[in-house]
C-alpha cells in the first residue's frame, strides 16, 4: 500500500514525458501521413505523398548511400579498434588507465571542432597535401566528398569502438586463457575460440555506438561532403529548415526511426544468443 | 618484433587521432590566416575571441543552459527514478520504455520532433524551447544513472529510519538521498557534458533568436575559416581537459571513469 503510495512522485514526470516525448513522436507520426498547410490543421488531409516520395530513386539513393557509408566506417572502426582494445587490455596495469584515457581524451573536445579540424588538414592546401607534396606523393582531394565524410565518421566514432570491446576483454578470466594455452591451443586458435566469442558483447555494443550516429549524422556530411554526398541526415534538415515540407521531412523521420530501431533489436538479438550459446557450452 | 609493430600500429592511431587537435592548437597561434603557412607567433586570434560578442554571447547561453538544465533534469530525474522504482511492475515497464526513447532515438529525430512540437503550440523558438529540450534529453540519463542505485539500496535502512520516528521527509534526506547520492553525482554530471556538448537538438529547437557555441562554431565553419575559431577550439579543450583531469583525480578511488 505504502509503496504504491510513492510510486505517485513519479506522476509529474510521467506527464512531462508524455507531453515532451510521446507527443512529439506522435506528431511526426501524424505529419508523415497527412499533406496540406501545416499551418492549418482544416487544411491537412490524409496521404501517402510522404513515402511515395522517399520511394523516389534520388531519395533512395541518398538513405541506400548513408546506410553503405555508416556500415562501412563502422566495419572500419571494428578493424582498427579491436587490436588497439586488445593491447590496451593485455598492458600492465600500471599503465593501463593513462593509455585507456589517451584515447578518450580526444572525444572530449567538442565534436565540431574536431570535424572542422579536418576541414582544415584536408583542405587543397591544408597540412595532409603539404605533407603529401613534400614526400612527393599525389595531392589527396576527397574533400568535399564521401572520403572525407568516411574519414570523419572513422575518426569520430573510432573511441566509441575501443572502449566497449576493451570493458569487455578486459574482464575476461586470464585463467581461461592461460587453460586454453596449457591445453595445447596457440595464439590463433585461443584467439579465434575463446576471445573473440567472449567479446562478443563488446563488439556489439560497439558497432551500435558507432553505427547509429553515423548513420543519422548530418554534420559531418554537411561540413565534409560540400553537399555533393548528402545523407538521410542531410535530407531531413533540409525539409525542416529549409524546404518546409514537414510531411517528407517527417517521413524521413520515422523511416529513420524504425530502421534504427529494427537494427538494434537484431544486435540485442545477436548478444543475447551469443551469450545464450556460451552458457550451454560451459 | 612483435611488440616494434604493436608500438608502431598504437602509435600510428595516435597520430590519427591526436593530430586534428595539434593542428588546430599549433594554428590558433599563427599569424599567418592561411591553413597551411606558419607566419610567426601571435595572440591576436585569442584578443579577437574576447572582442567578439557574438562569441561572449553564445558562450554565455552554453553555459546558463547547461547550469540550468543540469540542476532542474537532476532534482526532476531523482525524484523520477525514486517513484518509478515503487511503481507497479508494467507501470515502471511502460515508463522506462518512453524514457529510453530520447537515449536511442537518433538526435536529429529528437530535435525535429521538439521544434515540430513547439512550432505546433505556435511557441516561438528561443532561449526558453532550447531549455526545455536540453531538460527533455537530460531527464532521461539522470534516471538511468539514479535507478541501479536505488535498485543497490538496502530498503530496510529507510524502513528502521521510519520505525524510529523519522518523518518521510527527514528519512529521504539524512538516509536514501545520501546512499543513492553517487548515481546522482553521475547523472548531473552527464546531464551536464550532453548539453555543453549538444548540437543537433539545440539547432533545430533554438529557432533564430538564440544560440549557442556549437550552433556558432557551425555556422562558422560552413562560412569559412576563421581562426578565432582555432583560439576558440584550443581554449574549449584545455578547460575541459582540466576538469576531467579534476573529476577523474577525484574518482580515482571509486568505481568507473565517467567519460
Amino acid at each position: 500500500m505504502q509503496r504504491r503510495g510513492r510510486g505517485r512522485i513519479a506522476y509529474p514526470y510521467t506527464v512531462w514525458m508524455v507531453i515532451f516525448i510521446v507527443v512529439p513522436l506522435f506528431l511526426i507520426l501524424f505529419y508523415s501521413f497527412t499533406e496540406g498547410d501545416i499551418h492549418n490543421l482544416k487544411d491537412l488531409r490524409f496521404s501517402l505523398n510522404g513515402y511515395k516520395k522517399v520511394l523516389e530513386p534520388i531519395y533512395l539513393k541518398v538513405i541506400g548511400n548513408s546506410f553503405v557509408l555508416a556500415g562501412i566506417s563502422t566495419f572500419i572502426c571494428l578493424i582498427i579498434g579491436y587490436p588497439v582494445a586488445m593491447m590496451i587490455a593485455n598492458t600492465d596495469a600500471k599503465y593501463r588507465n593513462l593509455l585507456l584515457t589517451l584515447f578518450i581524451v580526444p572525444i572530449w573536445m567538442n565534436f565540431l571542432l574536431r570535424t572542422y579540424a579536418w576541414m582544415s588538414l584536408l583542405s587543397p592546401n591544408g597540412l595532409v597535401n603539404r605533407v603529401l607534396l613534400w614526400l612527393g606523393l599525389p595531392k589527396l582531394e576527397i574533400m568535399p566528398g564521401k572520403g572525407a565524410v568516411l574519414l570523419g565518421m572513422v575518426y569520430n566514432f573510432l573511441p566509441f569502438m575501443i572502449l566497449p570491446i576493451y570493458t569487455v576483454l578486459s574482464k575476461i578470466d586470464k585463467h581461461v586463457i592461460e587453460a586454453a594455452h596449457d591445453l595445447g591451443g596457440n595464439n590463433v586458435i585461443t584467439f579465434m575460440r575463446i576471445i573473440l566469442p567472449l567479446s562478443v558483447p563488446g563488439i556489439v555494443s560497439g558497432i551500435t555506438m558507432v553505427f547509429l550516429p553515423a548513420v543519422s549524422t548530418f554534420v559531418i556530411s554537411g561540413l565534409l561532403g560540400g553537399g555533393k554526398a548528402p545523407l538521410i541526415g542531410d535530407l531531413i534538415e533540409q525539409q525542416f529548415l529549409s524546404s518546409r515540407d514537414w510531411h517528407f521531412g517527417s517521413s524521413l523521420s520515422i523511416i529513420l526511426m524504425v530502421m534504427i530501431l529494427i537494427s538494434m533489436a537484431v544486435m540485442s538479438r545477436i548478444d543475447k544468443s551469443e551469450a545464450e550459446e556460451e552458457r550451454r557450452k560451459i | 618484433m612483435l611488440k616494434a609493430i604493436k608500438r608502431i600500429y598504437m602509435s600510428v592511431v595516435f597520430l590519427f587521432l591526436y593530430a586534428p587537435i595539434i593542428v588546430l592548437i599549433v594554428f590558433s597561434f599563427n599569424k599567418s590566416k592561411s591553413r597551411g603557412q606558419w607566419g610567426g607567433f601571435t595572440l591576436d586570434w585569442y584578443i579577437d575571441l574576447f572582442k567578439d560578442r557574438q562569441i561572449r554571447e553564445a558562450l554565455y547561453f552554453t553555459i546558463l543552459i547547461a547550469v540550468i538544465s543540469t540542476v532542474v533534469s537532476t532534482i526532476v530525474g531523482t525524484i523520477a527514478a525514486l517513484g518509478i522504482s515503487n511503481m507497479s511492475k508494467l507501470g515502471r515497464t511502460i515508463v522506462l520504455n518512453i524514457n529510453n526513447l530520447p537515449v536511442l532515438n537518433p538526435d536529429i529525430v529528437t530535435g525535429v520532433a521538439l521544434m515540430t512540437l513547439f512550432i505546433s503550440l505556435r511557441i516561438e523558438l528561443g532561449f526558453v524551447t532550447m531549455l526545455i529540450s536540453h531538460i527533455v534529453f537530460s531527464i532521461p540519463y539522470v534516471i538511468l544513472a539514479v535507478l541501479p542505485k536505488i535498485r543497490q539500496m538496502n530498503k530496510h535502512t529507510a524502513e528502521a529510519a521510519l520505525d524510529l520516528g523519522a518523518t518521510p521527509a527527514y528519512a529521504m534526506r539524512k538516509v536514501i538521498i545520501p546512499e543513492i547520492m553517487p548515481g546522482i553525482i553521475s547523472g548531473a554530471l552527464i546531464a551536464f557534458t550532453l548539453s555543453i556538448d549538444d548540437f543537433v537538438i539545440s539547432f533545430f529547437t533554438a529557432g533564430t533568436s538564440a544560440t549557442n557555441l556549437s550552433i556558432l562554431i557551425y555556422s562558422m565553419a560552413k562560412r569559412g575559416v576563421k581562426p578565432t575559431i582555432n583560439a576558440l577550439s584550443t581554449l574549449m579543450f584545455v578547460v575541459v581537459l582540466v576538469l576531467m583531469i579534476i573529476i577523474n583525480k577525484k574518482k580515482d578511488k571509486g568505481e568507473d571513469i565517467i567519460i
